[in-house]
């Protein structure tokens, strides 16, 4: 088990390379609270259930992503800011082949 | 003026639980609470959810954790001001403190527990530009009073449970319901998704979908919105009202202004020893707080409420002796008369 890298754009358009563990069952949400990437309390609100859409962000790199549950869907159907390529956070788990990760923040909502 | 011993902020797991151990020392607690019901996130964002680390249970939905745990407060009879949101914080000179909600209603206590979770739940509102200049005048982001509607042509968005019941029962108050939705599918529960598929096929509700309300019309008041819906023209509704439904998400809100230290949202406490901000007298516990290590899990604002009384009991009474007494031997004298207390045991001479 290894870290794999991820770009990760935050709110304020800044870039930040990151290193990422794929042996602690973390997603992409929880990533971007360990490394406080965006304030405490507009991000991951409930906690990771897809329930509140605060994770969301934007995939800008061809990785083959995990289906979209049907829970995850509906949330971003009541997303605000949904482009094509939208993704909650939350759902996208750590893993060896996400290695490369290119992701964008969306704006807080 | 409601008056009480301990004023809580927030009806979330922590504050319910303060409720229990002031009513072990006899302090009376009052609760204020932005949502219409008690149980903060576990009750409005996951009550059908799972919790694991609740100790000694194994298992536990978040909603009946909220009844379980009104259950254990009750002999405590807790008041309770819902759906106000605190707003103001005044000290007064006998460092006693008046929080005034938004709705004008006072409270007046020694203490004051901020135990506010991620903050009020407020409604989510739409990107749209000018949509702040309608509030008030045709776009509502709750419903308050469902009479106002009566004879009105209205436009609801949203997807979830709220969106799909008022749009139900704004059938019988409205002249015309419009539902629209990015999807064909819904989020809400099952017989709501029918009874809105009966209304629609008997012309009762315009289901407008796969769709987005993306602009608002009107001069002082709201005329119409424009819908565009995937790939098309956008269209034109008449519509008196529009109602964007799109759920809630708490942001800290007034509390930020009551000269707080603040830090990462959430406020800083004396974790060493009592839970209490910068201002004597006011508490943070639970989720709103922040510490060295600081852990939001519901066991932690157990914790934390538990310390807080203490410190509160001294602060309302300085020159009373008291040490902590166990349940299973003091047993839980409730406000209400009621007692409850481990059984005496029997004893029995053997022959």
């Amino acid at each position: 088990m290894s870290d794999i890298s991820i770009k990760i754009t935050d709110r304020n358009g800044t870039l930040h390379k990151i290193q990422a563990p794929t042996d602690m069952a973390m997603n992409i949400m929880e990533i971007v609270r360990s490394y406080e990437l965006a304030e405490e309390g507009t991000i991951g609100v409930c906690g990771g259930m897809a329930m509140c859409a605060s994770c969301q962000c934007y995939v800008n790199s061809n990785h083959k992503l995990p289906e979209m549950s049907p829970d995850e869907d509906l949330m971003l159907a009541e997303a605000f800011h949904v482009k094509d390529n939208s993704r909650l956070g939350c759902q996208i788990h750590i893993n060896e082949a996400l290695d490369g990760l290119e992701i964008e923040l969306a704006p807080e909502s | 003026m409601i008056k009480t011993d301990i004023l809580i902020i927030g009806a979330g797991p922590t504050g319910l639980f303060t409720v229990f151990e002031a009513g072990l020392l006899k302090l009376k607690c009052h609760l204020i609470d932005a949502l219409p019901q008690p149980g903060g996130q576990c009750s409005e964002i996951y009550p059908k959810k799972p919790i694991y680390d609740i100790p000694a249970y194994p298992e536990i939905l978040a909603g009946d954790l909220t009844t379980k745990l009104l259950e254990q407060i009750a002999s405590f009879q807790p008041g309770f001001t819902l759906g106000e949101r605190a707003e103001t914080i005044e000290k007064l000179e006998d460092n006693t403190f008046i929080v005034t909600t938004n709705k004008g209603t006072k409270h007046h206590a020694p203490v004051v527990a901020i135990a506010g979770g991620l903050g009020s739940f407020e409604p989510r509102k739409p990107p749209i530009p000018n949509i702040t200049n309608f509030e008030d005048t045709g776009v509502e982001y709750i419903i308050r009073d469902p009479e106002m509607y009566r004879n009105k042509k209205v436009v609801i968005a949203g997807g979830g449970d709220s969106a799909l019941d008022w749009a139900i029962f704004l059938t019988d108050v409205a002249t015309e319901v419009s539902l629209v939705h990015r999807r064909n599918e819904f989020r809400g529960a099952l017989d709501s998704v029918d009874k809105v598929q009966e209304l629609k096929d008997a012309g009762k509700i315009n289901m407008i979908t796969p769709a987005e309300v993306t602009g608002i019309l009107g001069d002082k008041k709201v005329t119409g919105v424009s819908i565009t819906k995937n790939g098309e023209e956008k269209i034109t509704l008449e519509v008196d009202h529009f109602i964007p439904l799109f759920g809630l998400s708490p942001k800290l809100g007034p509390i930020a202004n009551w000269g707080l230290d603040i830090e990462k949202n959430a406020i800083k406490v004396n974790n060493a020893l009592d839970y209490q901000t910068n201002i004597p007298g006011i508490y943070a516990i639970g989720d709103v707080n922040t510490y060295p290590g600081k852990l939001k899990l519901i066991l932690c604002g157990f914790h934390e409420a538990t310390l807080m009384c203490q410190s509160a009991y001294k602060r309302i009474h300085p020159n009373k002796k008291y040490v902590m007494k166990y349940t299973t031997v003091g047993g839980v004298e409730g406000f209400d008369g009621s007692k409850k207390e481990a059984p005496k045991a029997v004893i029995k001479k053997i022959e």
